[in-house]
């Protein structure tokens, strides 16, 4: 049995997969990126393989992706995140058509035809509104751990609006809210529906189609998937796996390349002549 | 094996333009030395037939200010004219300009003369903003044409139309102001032989310009639109109805169709096709054509090389028994035709289209310039629902390095032609 593997070197977190020959995952890893990016990216690769109990010349093809890609100096070939998070969204929902993919400091909103290939994608440009970042600043501000985002901000009653999109800014417009006497779940309910209002804008520019996978580490955030359900007025497909579809779309595609591979080279010439 | 005369030629169009570019900046230079007039134009209707007909040299305040920003020293203008008050968020090439100007000329290229004339024209809001500057920083004066523009969208006067005949009289009566200003200026009576003379030039050019364009339509294409282009384009627009313009672009003809004839095209392998929509990224130009060629791909268009061009793409040719009418009709069509290749971009990108094999099309939207930028988004769409073009939206600046993040941009980049890989994959698995 051939292994194949993706390594997602995000601004934020590293995710690395590995999947079987039947496109199962069989290990994923996940560890925070840190200063050291090759480092990342190699620990996060030995852990998936440690798990998945296989040894490392098991692994065929490696595929780097996402903003250390060049960084994964063990990996056999570089495809960006944008194409790697239309695969994996595509392959946990095959019905996808949409996907919006919210990491660290990136939001891309990414359409896929039929077959699945990338129809257009959009992403924010050279500003960390509408990401996670957006929302690690606002966790400090109010001195809340990340993962109590999401349920705090499901208890609010009366949200408040936060009008700012700049990520430096939104820190002083929490403060300001909180010297007004605005609790905090309701301030934190306003920084989700900012954040939801610009990613909606990148989705009407790629066109919004059903089925919407949502991916990225963002996904996890449950008022983030409430508050973006809201705004499209539909539901959005989520798993556990979502967080890894940067990773698993690299490593289907270096799947692909084990199996194209394996072709008789007369195959080869005919599908490319 | 390459012989001597394609050594000679291959390449000669690149060398004699870079040659009589820099030859254009040291007359220029010589001319601000010895404090000689000098009139400032735009490359949206420049205007250069009558004012090369009062010997005047001409100064591109947009060409000085891109050239800046290909020698990497845009930020030390721009911060400059910051200082003096000038907002971040407007136009580029104004603010390097006004750095300039501030600095007395000093450029990379050379000295630059004062202005003892501007003349433009209503193709972009921000000349005349940028006109007035200069108006009340050297009390000169300012000529503006107003050329009609469409009446509404596909909705241009037809020629032989009385709508037409009367937007042509309306210019040629604007271009008899103009002689009467230019004759003041310079104290020299005007002479339509010389006009007639700098007319024939810009002919010779703008056929040549059509030519040259066409040519490209040759797989594998014969230049890169985008880096030879904008070294065709700074002949084509300083250089405009001088002789030595003519004999360039007829030996840049000779040239091209002699690597038409032997198929040498500016890429060991071309791949991908590309048309650009839009204002070149000149704080990183030879970078950014790099994203593209990387993936052997190579932009064989450009709707730069139509509305940047002053018109010539149109090869229009004046009638030299009568020019100053002609003039006036021949501007009416190319400022409209510029206009058009900016507000209404998704037509004139699908008749670009037409002969070019064009596989994508890369759309550059710039912070600097909200006229050629705003509806890029909206046109792109329109296009891509008629068409099913692939396409790729980046933004950036053709100035400001701070708006320019070459790894977002490369990143792009490179998922747009994996897309295209993808798709062209499919094509061929469903065929």
């Amino acid at each position: 049995m051939a292994y194949a593997a993706g390594v997602d070197v995000g601004s934020t977190q590293t995710k690395a997969v590995v999947i079987n020959e039947d496109r199962e995952i069989v290990a994923t890893c996940l560890i925070d990126t840190g200063a050291n990016v090759t480092q990342a990216a190699e620990n996060a690769f030995r852990q998936c393989i440690e798990t998945a109990n296989i040894l490392e010349e098991e692994v065929e093809w490696v595929i780097g992706t996402g903003y250390g890609r060049y960084k994964v100096t063990f990996g056999n070939a570089q495809v960006t995140e944008i194409s790697c998070h239309g695969r994996g969204a595509a392959h946990i929902f095959p019905n996808t058509r949409t996907v919006l993919d919210m990491g660290g400091q990136d939001t891309k909103a990414i359409r896929l035809s039929a077959n699945g290939e990338i129809a257009d994608f959009c992403m924010n440009d050279k500003c960390a509104a509408g990401t996670g970042r957006f929302l690690g600043a606002s966790a400090s501000a109010l001195d809340i751990p990340l993962d109590d985002l999401g349920p705090t901000a499901l208890q609010s009653q009366n949200p408040v609006q936060i009008s700012t999109t700049c990520t430096v800014f939104a820190e002083s417009e929490i403060l300001s809210w909180l010297g007004k006497g605005k609790k905090v779940q309701d301030i934190l309910w306003g920084v989700h529906e900012s954040i939801s209002k610009r990613s909606m804008g990148l989705l009407r520019r790629v066109g919004i189609e059903e089925e919407i996978t949502f991916t990225g580490g963002v996904s996890r955030n449950t008022a983030m998937v409430k508050s973006l359900e809201k705004a499209l007025g539909c539901k959005l497909n989520i798993s556990d796996q979502c967080h890894f579809a940067g990773a698993l779309g690299a490593a289907l595609f270096a799947l692909d390349h084990i199996q194209a591979s394996r072709l008789p080279q007369s195959k080869v010439e005919e599908a490319t002549s | 094996m390459t012989t001597t005369a394609e050594n000679d030629l291959v390449g000669r169009g690149n060398r004699e333009g870079a040659s009589l570019f820099r030859e254009w900046f040291s007359e220029l230079d010589q001319g601000a030395k010895e404090g000689q007039a000098a009139a400032y134009v735009f490359v949206m209707g420049s205007f250069n037939e009558i004012l090369k007909s009062f010997d005047l040299p001409v100064v591109f305040p947009e060409i000085n200010s891109l050239q800046t920003a290909v020698r990497r020293v845009a930020h030390e203008y721009l911060e400059e004219a910051e200082d003096h008050g000038y907002s971040p968020d407007i136009c580029g090439y104004v603010k390097a300009d006004i750095g300039t100007q501030l600095r007395g000329g000093e450029h990379p290229m050379g000295q630059i003369p004062k202005p003892s004339i501007a003349v433009l024209t209503n193709a972009c809001n921000t000349y005349l903003k940028w006109a007035e500057a200069w108006e009340r920083m050297y009390e000169m004066p300012v000529v503006t044409l107003d050329i009609p523009g469409n009446r509404s969208a596909n909705n241009a006067s037809a020629p032989g139309s009385v709508d037409f005949q009367n937007d042509v009289r309306y210019v040629e009566a604007q271009i008899r102001e103009l002689i009467a200003v230019c004759e003041k200026v310079t104290g020299k009576k005007f002479d339509i032989d010389k006009l007639r003379e700098v007319m024939g030039n810009v002919n010779s050019l703008s056929s040549s310009w059509q030519k040259l364009l066409d040519l490209n339509k040759h797989r594998p294409s014969v230049f890169n639109a985008l880096t030879d282009g904008t070294i065709y384009l700074g002949v084509a627009n300083g250089l405009r109805g001088d002789a030595r313009a003519a004999s360039y672009f007829s030996d840049l003809v000779e040239e091209m169709e002699y690597k038409v004839a032997n198929d040498i095209g500016t890429m060991n392998e071309e791949d991908w096709r590309l048309c650009f929509v839009g204002v070149p990224c000149y704080p990183i130009f030879r970078r950014f054509n790099e994203m593209f060629s990387e993936w052997k791909g190579t932009f064989v268009h450009s709707t730069y090389l139509w509305f940047a061009s002053g018109g010539s793409n149109l090869g229009y040719q004046y009638d030299l028994a009568n020019p100053i009418a002609s003039l006036a009709e021949g501007n009416l069509i190319s400022v409209r035709d510029a206009m058009d290749s900016m507000f209404h971009h998704d037509q004139v990108v699908e008749k670009m289209m037409d002969g070019f094999g064009i596989d994508g099309i890369v759309y550059h939207p710039i912070k600097s310039c909200r006229t050629v930028s705003t509806g890029l988004a909206d046109g792109r769409r329109a296009l891509a629902e008629r068409t099913g073009i692939p396409s790729l939206f980046i933004e950036s600046d053709m100035m400001d390095q701070r708006v320019v993040s070459e790894a977002q941009m490369k990143n792009r980049a490179d998922a747009f032609f994996e897309g295209l890989i993808a798709r062209r994959n499919q094509q061929l698995i469903s065929q």
